[in-house]
């Protein structure tokens, strides 16, 4: 089951934690992983630790042109098309909104939503020739539910959701499937700050009692990037530990 | 026959698996030779490939037959 042999991966955010979980899980299928991300020595040295079927295709996502560029990058780099797009790559700039900057939202959906939307045009003219093709957006749970002070994120998310959707059903007759998983509360840099407290607060939301892993999502991505996964197209995938049913 | 139409011919029977006799100057993508909307999008991208043009939307929008198709490229190519 879930045997990922032939088939090349992009992941993109694979410099952060849960895009060099999402990328070993997927590495570990069998599949060809392109890592991409900002930092390319990150990247190179996750390559090598991964080994063979490993390559490295580095990518600014708030330059547009260099988003239109990666698929081509990343298929030179591999040596083969994609047909396994993890659009992983996200970031914040919480605040309330009455006080958030332009900037603010411009860079989040910039970055969140329209390099997702980039990327998977992109993919979609190999995807669609080949009669293949796997498209995950990372969205999160904040896409569903809302969150203060994230507005802007929340936003991108729920717009990668819909974006999947209707997408999905563009191409389900291609043998092409787009969609969405969205985390809950994942152990991370981010959340290793939190104090006790805090920390408490959080879990007393969570049925599972417990923060999730990066293994968790990866193994998500491994399950909507399989063959067998086929006949799943435009759903979100909740990895939350129960702290929102859906 | 014309070259063009000979080429725009091959694209559409590979891409369409069609009938090369229904393939004629009349046949209508959607109506003779089901093809979708998809095809349709397909079909315009690989025509731009292989004749090395551009056919924005409103233009391809009007091409329906394979006719129509071969009239374009090559009022496109002799421009």
């Amino acid at each position: 089951m879930f045997d990922l042999s032939n088939k090349t991966a992009l992941v993109t955010g694979a410099t952060g934690g849960l895009g060099a979980s999402i990328a070993r899980a997927l590495h570990s299928q069998g599949a060809n992983v392109v890592l991409s991300g900002t930092r390319e020595a990150v990247l190179q040295e996750l390559a090598s630790k991964l080994g063979e079927r490993a390559f490295v295709a580095a990518c600014n996502l708030s330059d547009s042109a260099e988003v239109d560029g990666l698929m081509a990058k990343a298929e030179a780099a591999a040596g083969s098309p994609v047909d396994i797009l993890v659009s992983n790559a996200g970031l914040t700039r919480d605040g309330l909104l009455m006080r958030m900057k332009d900037e603010d939202w411009e860079t989040v959906i910039k970055v969140n939503l329209e390099a997702y939307f980039r990327l998977s045009r992109s993919a979609m003219k190999g995807m669609m020739k080949r009669r293949f093709g796997r498209i995950i957006g990372i969205a999160s749970v904040v896409g569903v539910t809302g969150n203060p002070g994230q507005a802007n994120y929340a936003a991108s998310k729920a717009g990668m959701i819909g974006f999947s959707k209707a997408l999905a059903q563009e191409v389900a007759s291609r043998n092409i499937t787009v969609n969405t998983v969205a985390p809950g509360f994942i152990a991370s840099p981010m959340t290793d700050v939190l104090n006790d407290a805090q920390r408490d607060a959080i879990l007393t939301k969570i049925p599972a009692g417990k923060l999730g892993e990066g293994s968790d999502i990866a193994a998500a991505c491994v399950y909507l990037a399989s063959v067998e996964a086929g006949y799943v197209t435009g759903q979100t995938l909740h990895v939350n530990g129960g702290m929102a049913m859906i | 026959m014309s070259e063009v139409l000979e080429r725009v011919r091959k694209i559409v029977i590979d891409h369409l698996d069609a009938d090369p006799d229904k393939v004629t100057d009349k046949a209508s993508f959607i109506d003779d030779l089901e093809a979708d909307s998809l095809d349709i999008v397909e079909l315009v991208m690989a025509f731009e490939e292989e004749f090395d043009i551009e056919i924005p939307d409103d233009s391809a929008e009007h091409i329906l037959t394979v006719g129509d198709a071969v009239n374009y490229i090559q009022e496109k190519l002799s421009a």
